[in-house]
């Protein structure tokens, strides 16, 4: 019986969070109208969460892309048809490997670093200070983070497929001597924005919704203890890079549907 | 119905059969407070009786299980969200950390609750920020960051800020914890005097005795969730409860045992013997 009660325990304490998560996204969606004539708060972390994350965002794009490319052209030469490998690449990160990988990447990168700063933010009171300054928390500190993530992260998935493109075009065009017009003609031809680009947009757009509103609710419930802030960040990249897998599945299954 | 037969317009704030409750454990029992208008009272305690918890219910950040809290006879758990935000704009709360925003300096900090709550330009803003300084002697300091200021300097930012949209009071969360005995000089003057000042009311929760007798106009000493003495300094000192006394002159031994319960001490220790 001692199994069961635990279960039961653990079943409660995890509706229970889950009820708290939506009624803070629910807030800060609701406070985020305040935004709107404080586009500088919107900015500077912008700026914090997104052109900071660029650097790890073009590196791993670009090797994902000739690891694509070396990979590609080694199954695509057996049949002769290596003129394709600028589809695959293109394909594989415009659909896939830019939304997933960045998302994982942002999560790891910006995500943590929200959860942190957040939670810190508890643990010192700041939270606490500010209420009682009569300046609500999720509307000056988290509402500003959220849309920063959920603004940013479309936008560096983009830029990994771009870079991851031209790092498959580097190892298959400049390094394996497949034919230069034929990469980029093909990709022309048969990648369509709609089919293909536009779902890729989608799904980072889901992404960096979970993303954000993952980490910063992992902050705002931590803990406020050193091991607290600790826990949640950790719970930060597991549950996004879990929530990300899982939803790139259901988005896809609905897309080729 | 009020038991201390105070004229009700000098009453700030009223507390009446309070009770508050975490998990299983009674904080508060039913307690009664009443902090007097332009008045310093200083609510002690030892460490753990909820001090803290007292300036947050009074705040508003906590709900009681039962009883009421009236601040300038707003019944604090009564109001709505906005209302509660407004009422909080003429309330200042020192916390023992500080609680400054750590990513800007101390002009910014000081600059935050006006910036956030008025649409002054930023000349005027630029102003009063370094009048609020002065008054707390830290205006050469503006361009300092939160991490490089003394834990007494901290709070004296913390002070600027909170007297920065000039409230009605002000709840001061043990100021003096781990203050070296010239910034605990400079706390102790500076509460007093910006409370004569600026006409404020001062709630102090505090367990350093000396400090907080020597600016406080009244004293509650609460214990396990009651109140268990409550008079002016000379009256504290003059008190025959045990209790009291043992808080108020430092004894080790006495109502609060210094041991930890347990069982008898030589049949303890020959336990392991006969084993």
């Amino acid at each position: 019986m001692e199994w069961l009660s635990q279960l039961g325990r653990s079943g409660l304490r995890f509706f229970e969070r889950l009820g708290r998560g939506n009624l803070f996204l629910f807030y800060v969606l609701l406070g985020s109208f305040s935004l709107l004539g404080r586009g500088r708060l919107l900015l500077q972390q912008m700026y914090s969460v997104g052109v900071l994350s660029m650097l790890i965002i073009t590196v791993a794009g670009l090797f994902v892309g000739m690891v694509l490319g070396l990979q590609g052209y080694n199954t695509l030469v057996d049949f002769g048809s290596e003129e394709s490998l600028g589809v695959m690449v293109a394909l594989s990160l415009v659909q896939e490997l830019g939304p997933v990988m960045t998302a994982v990447l942002f999560a790891a990168r910006a995500g943590t670093s929200l959860t942190a700063e957040i939670g810190l933010m508890k643990t010192t009171e700041q939270l606490s200070g500010m209420e009682m300054m009569a300046v609500d928390p999720l509307r000056r500190v988290i509402a500003p983070r959220f849309w920063a993530g959920f603004i940013s992260l479309p936008l560096l998935a983009g830029i990994f497929s771009a870079v991851g493109v031209f790092g498959g075009y580097f190892v298959g065009v400049g390094l394996l001597g497949v034919d230069d017009g034929a990469f980029w003609s093909q990709i022309q031809n048969r990648v369509d924005f709609y089919d293909d680009v536009l779902n890729g947009i989608i799904k980072s757009i889901v992404f960096g919704f979970v993303a954000a509103w993952i980490a910063l609710f992992e902050g705002y419930d931590t803990v406020p203890t050193s091991e607290g802030v600790s826990r949640a960040t950790t719970r930060t990249v597991v549950h996004t890079s879990l929530a990300v897998l899982g939803l790139d599945f259901v988005l896809t299954a609905l897309m080729f549907d | 119905m009020n038991t201390d037969n105070h004229n009700m317009d000098d009453v700030l704030v009223h507390v009446r059969g309070l009770s508050f409750q975490r998990g299983e454990r009674m904080i508060f029992d039913d307690i009664d407070l009443d902090i007097m208008r332009g008045k310093v009272t200083v609510i002690m305690g030892p460490s753990g009786t909820g001090k803290t918890t007292l300036l947050k219910l009074i705040g508003g950040q906590l709900r009681p299980n039962q009883g009421t809290v009236e601040v300038d006879n707003i019944n604090v758990h009564r109001l709505s969200r906005s209302d509660l935000f407004e009422l909080r704009k003429r309330m200042g709360m020192l916390f023992q950390t500080g609680a400054l925003l750590t990513d800007i300096n101390v002009f910014d900090n000081v600059a935050f609750p006006i910036r956030e709550h008025t649409q002054l330009p930023e000349a005027l803003v630029r102003d009063l920020v370094l009048m609020k300084l002065e008054a707390v002697g830290l205006r050469g300091a503006r361009e300092l960051m939160p991490s490089e200021l003394s834990g007494g300097m901290a709070r004296r930012v913390a002070l600027a800020r909170a007297i920065a949209l000039d409230p009605m009071m002000i709840m001061y969360d043990e100021p003096f914890t781990g203050q070296d005995p010239i910034s605990m000089g400079v706390l102790v003057q500076l509460i007093d005097k910006l409370n004569d000042a600026l006409g404020l009311t001062s709630v102090i929760v505090s367990h350093d005795v000396v400090e907080a007798s020597a600016i406080a106009d009244f004293i509650y000493v609460i214990s396990n969730g009651k109140v268990v003495g409550k008079g002016t300094p000379e009256e504290l000192q003059a008190s025959d409860s045990a209790w009291v006394q043992q808080f108020i002159n430092a004894q080790p031994d006495g109502p609060v045992p210094f041991h930890y319960p347990a069982t008898d001490y030589l049949e303890d220790l020959l336990a392991g013997v006969n084993e």
